[in-house]
């Protein structure tokens, strides 16, 4: 379980996030959701330690992440799996070395084992060709599978995934979000996940936060959030023209 | 080669005096290219080639979150990606730079004679004139430095780069800048503290 308490992050005079406390449930696709500029990412970033936090606490199973050592984080970083926005697949390696990469670095394997982790990661995210491929010679969708594979290599306990499906077409978003969701269930990782899609909030959101300017404004699930009467939340979930008449149509 | 040719043939044409022998124009191209020319003007090409090169590759690595996905993994991503980097340049620059007084001093000989202001015998003798090992030491030992400082100053300033494209480029041109400036103010320093 991840917990964060109270959290605040200011960039020079802009405060970005304003007294947020979150307890991000295991086993779940934990959503987070809110507009551009909302936080969501600064949000992450911090759960993480690339950012550090002005105050507040960010507690993994307890161990207090803010007041942890350079060595020790790297320690809990261990167990962390991180989908970016933008794949942030290394260039100069194939998609298997991708992979493989961080089982080189931290597990103790023999050159077979890890290839089969490799070969079991990547058709865990339905990739069984292409292994030899660099990461400019493939599609959005299959840098978001492969990052997705990267990032369960080593088995973590939190997975954050950072908009995983953006600028991806609706059917891609969609089995991103479903192989999320089963990995989540499967392998019962704590995932956070950043997105302002509506289909992925109703499709996985066992878990939503909605931020807005840097606060919690809203917390529920996908049920709830159809039927809830904040206002703000409201104006984000029907923004769209889709879904307002799909809001009509069931009234 | 054609810095070593520059130089034979200038030493010939500004030696009016009868009583500068012919092969001080062998001596003066191996000290120069020895003492100055070969580790300087390497290591500068060596900044505008490599750093540039360490910087763009840096910077384009943290602008598309490639380094923060190395920290995520906890892995030391400074030493992990600049680490290696200054270690391949601190031991193959003096390589280089060896090779460079080679054939620089091999251009001198070739175009001079091409020329006609220097035969062989009297090149030959120039070069191994008065020769003392001390000044290769000081050459390699100016390489390395430099070699220090390219990789670290370009590593610095691709590592911290933050923004998008635009400050990818901005960075490789500072670390060119920085470089260069460091390395030549460097080169006096340590002639100033060698050679004096």
């Amino acid at each position: 379980m991840i917990e964060i308490q109270h959290i605040n992050k200011s960039f020079e005079d802009r405060h970005i996030l304003n007294d947020v406390s979150v307890v991000f449930e295991e086993g779940k696709t934990n959503l987070v959701i809110g507009g551009s500029g909302s936080g969501k990412t600064v949000m992450m970033k911090c759960m993480v330690s690339l950012y550090t936090v002005d105050s507040g606490k960010i507690l993994y199973d307890g161990r207090d992440f803010t007041l942890s050592t350079e060595d020790e984080k790297r320690d809990i970083r261990k167990d962390f799996g991180m989908v970016f926005q933008g794949g942030a697949l290394f260039d100069s390696q194939t998609v298997a070395e991708n992979v493989a990469f961080p089982l080189e670095m931290f597990a103790n394997m023999t050159l077979a084992e890890r290839n089969e982790r490799v070969d079991f990661c990547l058709n865990r995210v339905n990739l069984t060709a292409d292994h030899d491929l660099y990461p400019s010679q493939i599609s959005g969708g299959m840098k978001k599978r492969v990052a997705i594979a990267r990032a369960i290599a080593l088995n973590p306990r939190y997975l954050f995934c950072d908009e995983p499906n953006s600028g991806l077409d609706p059917y891609t978003s969609i089995v991103i979000d479903n192989l999320i969701l089963e990995i989540t269930e499967e392998f019962n990782i704590t995932t956070i996940i950043n997105t302002h899609d509506m289909n992925s909030v109703l499709e996985i959101g066992q878990k939503i936060i909605y931020l807005n300017k840097g606060q919690k404004w809203w917390e529920g699930d996908k049920h709830s959030i159809l039927e809830t009467d904040n206002e703000e939340v409201n104006n984000f979930v029907y923004a769209s023209e889709l879904f307002k008449r799909i809001r009509k149509a069931s009234k | 080669m054609f810095v070593g040719a520059a130089l034979t043939i200038q030493t010939a044409f500004n030696i009016d005096s009868p009583f500068i022998p012919l092969y001080a124009v062998g001596l003066a191209t191996r000290d120069s290219i020895i003492l100055e020319f070969s580790p300087t003007i390497i290591s500068l090409i060596l900044a505008g080639k490599v750093g540039s090169s360490i910087a763009s590759e840096l910077g384009t690595m943290r602008v598309t979150e490639q380094i923060d996905a190395l920290e995520i993994m906890g892995v030391n991503s400074s030493s992990f990606l600049v680490l290696p980097k200054i270690i391949a340049a601190l031991f193959i620059n003096p390589f280089l730079v060896i090779i460079s007084m080679a054939i620089g001093m091999a251009g001198g000989w070739f175009f001079g004679l091409l020329a006609g202001v220097i035969t062989t015998t009297e090149f030959v003798y120039g070069v191994k004139y008065a020769f003392q090992p001390f000044y290769i030491t000081y050459a390699l030992l100016k390489t390395v430095v430099f070699a220090f400082l390219i990789t670290s100053i370009s590593a610095y300033f691709g590592y911290y780069t933050a923004g998008g494209a635009l400050e990818v480029g901005a960075s490789s041109t500072k670390a060119v800048v920085y470089s260069s400036i460091f390395l030549l103010l460097t080169n006096f320093l340590l002639t100033q503290m060698l050679l004096s």
